[in-house]
Order: structure tokens, then sequence, then C-alpha cells
């Protein structure tokens, strides 16, 4: 998989908890152009483990000079998040995947919702350039716990004016999805990222409402949550790999140097995708990508985010 | 930049077909068959930069036909305006276009192509075809027309720009003037699984639904390629299905002893890059024609092809149309094969 090397050039503390990162390219060079919505996967070299995780690109796409990150300190980190709090300075190097877009506002929306919960603003910091750009009709409502928790407010009202709308849950505002969807015209796209409850409601209310799937739109990437020890059979090349109860079954593939494809690392894109062939317990599914019909099955699993309780899962690799 | 010494008489790939390749394009022709039997395969690699001189040295290879199968692809514009399409929602990927294809040419084949920027005002300069213009990028009133039209005229091969949504591909965009018998006024604004809707047999859906698995998460910097490939009956780009009466009753004119002038090898360079500012993918379609005669100066790939064709299968023959023209075409390439074993590989000798 190719990389992108970069330098940490500039360091900032965006709200409580969060810090923004600029990246430029360690040749000093142009960085890759890329369209609003996308992230960068940011490998932590954090002492023998390296973390991977997901981050949002928060720059204008047409600015080539640098890329921008936000990173919220995650209270229960399993070492990404406190690993770019605590270890990343100025200067630090990092290699990061080429830019990845999951979360593309629709070419042919009438008019495009965007909607965010706390830290959950980050896609939409570069959205919200290319909509202005080809100048879209959309809306951007912003729930944070506090003016403290909310980072980006003053630029976004710069650059957004009465298209953008707070609701500071500390003075009373809460965002009301269905009042707030009930009034949009046909043809209208909404986008969601936040809390998990938050994209709940607005994909529960969008169905209750009767808009068409296709026009509901959410990015939620999963942190591999923790589990017990178990091992992991490689069919094809006859090998096995211990999974650590803090480490998710990627992670440990990787370590031990077997190549497997990914891309978001957190559930959404599909694109780790590997077939079970046999365990001795149960699969326990934390990705947004299988259906139903296919966890039931149980012949596949996302590595990068599901685990299995169990001793031993086969997968044919 | 030997592929790009041009011959001094123009060529043509209609009328009295003068097209020919040099001993130098036959011999970096993509020959696709490794091995004497044909096998349907998904095929895809990354692609990558390949050998110095082969086709696959440069993301958009341009070689000794570049300035006449331009104006064959103006031809077949100016007849029939249709083979060039674009939504309106696809402005940004038509600059993608532009942008990777110009920045593409003008490092590959820095003796041809020039490409200066000052911020947004940008100068190309195509020295084999005589266009020079000055433009400010994004603004597409500042270019003679569309961008991808305009840059779809100066780069070899057909060109599909496929909009990525709900959870799909449409082909949003496109500039055919050289396809394998599909139309694109008949395909333009088609999600994935409608366009390949003729195909076949069902459990090829399987391979389609994987198949666009894997070009949704084609990745920005990670293009991809394979190769297809047919037959064509004289050396004709133009073998859409608007114009069949010009070229398809020339498929029964094809006898033992005029098959290794007139029947070509025609071989796909597809490839396939993420775009950045749009999302979308270009699929790129590069054709390379080779007539028997020319494959014959390769023993080993005259061998080899005798083989493949005699033995495909008839669903194939039928699907690649050559079944017509399949009698005449194996007589004459028997007379080329003595059955000596040949060792696995598609390099030539």
């Amino acid at each position: 998989m190719s990389s992108l090397k970069v330098i940490v050039s500039e360091i900032d503390e965006a709200a409580e908890g969060i810090r923004r990162f600029t990246l430029i390219a360690a040749d000093g060079g142009e960085l890759p152009g890329f369209s609003g919505g996308s992230h960068v996967v940011v490998s932590m070299p954090a002492g023998p483990r390296t973390y991977r995780n997901a981050y949002s690109l928060l720059s204008p796409p047409s600015d080539r000079r640098n890329y921008q990150i936000a990173v919220r300190l995650q209270e229960n980190s399993r070492g990404g998040s406190r690993f770019m709090h605590e270890q990343v300075k100025i200067g630090t190097a990092l290699d990061i995947s080429w830019p990845v877009n999951l979360f593309a506002i629709s070419r042919v929306g009438r008019k495009h919702i965007l909607v965010a919960g706390g830290i959950g603003i980050t896609p939409f910091m570069s959205q919200v350039h290319d909509l202005l750009r080809n100048g879209a009709d959309f809306e951007l409502h912003y729930a944070f716990r506090s003016p403290r928790h909310a980072g980006f407010v003053g630029e976004l009202q710069g650059l957004l004016g009465g298209r953008l709308v707070c609701y500071d849950q500390s003075q009373g505002l809460m965002l009301d999805t269905a009042i707030l969807l009930a009034r949009q015209p046909l043809g209208t796209h909404v986008y969601v990222c936040g809390p998990g409850g938050m994209v709940e409601a607005v994909r529960n209310t969008a169905s209750r409402l009767g808009w068409p799937e296709a026009h509901v739109h959410h990015e939620e990437f999963l942190a591999p949550p923790v589990g017990e020890p178990f091992a992991i059979r490689l069919r094809q090349s006859a090998r096995v790999v211990e999974v650590g109860a803090e480490e998710s079954m990627l992670e440990a593939m990787e370590a031990a140097g077997v190549d497997v494809p990914y891309l978001c690392r957190g559930g959404a894109c599909g694109r780790c995708e590997l077939e079970v062939l046999a365990t001795d317990g149960v699969i326990e599914h934390h990705d947004h990508y299988l259906s139903e019909d296919e966890r039931r099955s149980g012949g596949k699993i996302m590595p990068c985010v599901s685990r299995a309780k169990c001793s031993f899962i086969e997968l044919n690799l | 930049m030997n592929n790009l010494a041009y011959k001094l008489d123009a060529e043509t790939f209609r009328g009295a077909y003068t097209f020919h390749n040099s001993p130098a394009a036959i011999r970096r022709f993509p020959f696709p068959f490794d091995q004497d039997h044909y096998m349907y395969s998904v095929n895809i690699e990354p692609h990558k930069p390949g050998a110095q001189g082969s086709v696959y040295e440069h993301p958009f290879d341009i070689d000794e036909h570049y300035a006449d199968e331009c104006v064959d692809k103006w031809a077949t514009l100016d007849q029939d305006r249709g083979r060039y399409a674009a939504l309106p929602h696809m402005m940004d990927a038509q600059w993608d276009f532009l942008e990777l294809t110009m920045e593409s040419l003008a490092r590959d084949y820095p003796a041809q192509f020039k490409l200066s920027k000052h911020g947004e005002r940008w100068t190309w300069n195509n020295l084999v075809l005589g266009i020079e213009d000055s433009f400010v990028f994004g603004d597409a009133s500042t270019l003679p027309m569309e961008p991808f039209e305009y840059m779809g005229r100066q780069v070899q091969g057909d060109f599909v720009l496929l909009d990525q949504r709900e959870g799909t591909l449409f082909a949003d965009a496109g500039f055919i003037t050289s396809q394998a018998d599909w139309s694109l006024a008949f395909d333009v604004g088609m999600s994935w699984h409608e366009w390949h809707g003729p195909v076949p047999q069902v459990e090829k859906m399987g391979i389609m639904d994987r198949a666009l698995k894997f070009l949704m998460s084609l990745q920005q910097g990670s293009p991809v390629r394979r190769l297809n490939w047919t037959m064509t009956i004289n050396p004709r780009l133009d073998t859409s299905p608007e114009h069949y009466p010009e070229w398809g009753p020339d498929r029964l004119k094809v006898d033992a002893g005029n098959a290794g002038e007139k029947a070509h090898l025609r071989v796909e360079l597809q490839s396939l890059f993420r775009l950045p500012r749009s999302n979308a993918i270009l699929f790129s379609i590069r054709c390379y024609l080779m007539s028997l005669e020319e494959m014959a100066t390769y023993p080993r790939w005259v061998k080899r092809f005798h083989r493949v064709i005699r033995d495909l299968h008839p669903d194939l023959l039928e699907y690649k149309g050559i079944k017509v023209y399949h009698e005449p075409v194996v007589a004459w390439l028997s007379q080329h094969d003595d059955g000596e074993a040949l060792p696995p590989g598609t390099q030539p000798e």
C-alpha cells in the first residue's frame, strides 16, 4: 500500500482535548489533492506496536501545501490518540495513507443537510469548501456539549455565515432531527457524523419520513473494542497468529507480517473483509458493513474492528 | 522516446487503411497470451511504471500512431457528436482528467508536451499537434471547449468518467471514438450493473459484484490495469454500433489468402485511476492493433495465437464477433504453426 511521508509543522488546541495537526510533505512539495469528506490513515509507531487510525482531512481540498487533521484524546485510548497527543511534536515524521473518501457529497443532490456532533465536525470541514466552490444549496448543523468542547466554530462562522446553525447543549439548545428533516424539500441529502446515538436518530428519522436510503449518508469510524485473547488459524499459509486482548485481528496479523488489505480500519468500507472457515466460538461483529444475513451466516468478518469469543478462528488466507 | 519517432507518411484507420506498425511498435505490442489456451479472468494488476520503452512505462502511453490517431478521433467526433457526453455534475472530474493527463504527458514526454503553471493560470503546449492554450484552471469558459473534450482529443484512447454514489458507479461522462462495439449514447448515465446487463451468463454476476467492490475502494495513487482483447477486420478504431454498415460487411470478406493482412489482434490496455477532486474514477481504454502478418514477425506469438484462436470456446467466438471469419483466420495462422512446444510468457523472441 503506497503511503505519503509527512512532517508535523504545527500543533494547536482546537478545543478541550482536541488537537489540530498541520502536516506538510517531507520532500517539501505539494500533497495530493482530495475531495471533501476524505480521510487519511495515520501510522503511529508506538514502541513495538504500530497503531493506524483514520482521521478526516480538515483543510481546504484546493490547498495542496498542507493537510490538517484533528485528534480528540479518547478517554479509553488504546494508544492511538494518546500517541498523537503525547508523543507527536512539531517536526515529527509520520507515514499517512493517500486520501480516501468514504463520505462524499452526492453530486446529484439538490440540497445538502450536514449534521455534526462534537468531533464529528471534522469531515464537514473540507466538505463545506467543496460545497461553497460548487455553489451548492446546503446547511451545517453543529451540536456540541459546550463552547469549550467545540472546535472550529469561529472559522466556520466566517466561512458559512447563516448556513451554520450551532446547538450548544450547555445552553439547553438541542438538535431536533425530526423537525430539521421534516421541513426539507424532496431531493435533499442528509449527512451525519457524530456519536452513535445521533447517527441512529438521523437514520431512523429519515427512514420514518420515507427518505430514500441513498439520500442518507453517515460516517462513523469505530475503534476496535478490547476482548479476550484468541488465535487465528490461516488455512492457506498454514500459520497461527495470536490476537491479544487489546489489539484487533488486523493489527495482530500485520504485526505477524501477514499482508491484509484495508482502507478505513473503522468497520465502514468493507475492504478488509475475510472469509471465515471455522471457529469453536462466536464471532463478535462490530462493523457497519456486513448485512444481517451475512452476519448470521458466520462466513465473513471485518478484522479491523470485529473479533471472536473463542479459542480459535480459521480464515481462508 | 523512440516510440514517438513518427512515420513520415500519414496513416489512416479508415478508407484505404494505410495504418501499419513499425518493427519497434510490433516489438512493444502488449501481446496478452501467456499460454496456449485462453481463459477468461479478471487479471487486474497495479498500473505501475513498467520497463523502459514498454507500453507500461508511463500512465498514458503515447506512441508512433499518436498524431494520426488523434486525427481519426476528431473525424469520428465530427461525424457524430454523441461520442462525447458529460453530465453537468461531472465538471470537477473533467478538471481532474485534464490535470492528470496534462501533468503526465508533460512529465513523461517533455519534448512533445509542455505545461507551465502560474497559480491558476496554466499554459499547455502540444508541440506534436501544434496546440497552445492559456487558461484558468477551474474556469471552463477560458478553454475553447470543456476540459474533458479538450484533453480527450489530445490523448490516445477512449475515456469514461465514473461517478461513485449510492453504492455503485455511474458512467456519467465519456469520450468514445474507438470502442469495440458498444455505444456511449446508449450507456451514459447507467450504473455498473445496468451497463454490464448484456453479459450473458448469470454466474458472471458474482464476478461483476466482486469487480465493483474492488473498484469502489480503488485508491488515489494506486491505479490498476488489465488487458482485454478481441479481433478487428482492417485496422479500424471506430468499430461502433452506430457505424456498423461501414465496417460490419468487411467481416465477411476475409479468406485464407488475405487474413494475414486484414485480420488484426485488438488489445485494450484498460487502466483505472481514482481522481482527487471529484472522487470519480477514470476508466481509460487504450487500443493497440496488429495485423496477423505483423504478428508473424515473431514466430512465438503467431504460433501461440493460432492455438488460442483455434481452441477458443464457441461462446467466446460468438461474444467477440470472431465466429464469421474464424475458419479463414485459423487456416492462415496454421501455416505458421509447426506445433513446437512454447515456454509460458508473453514476451517475443
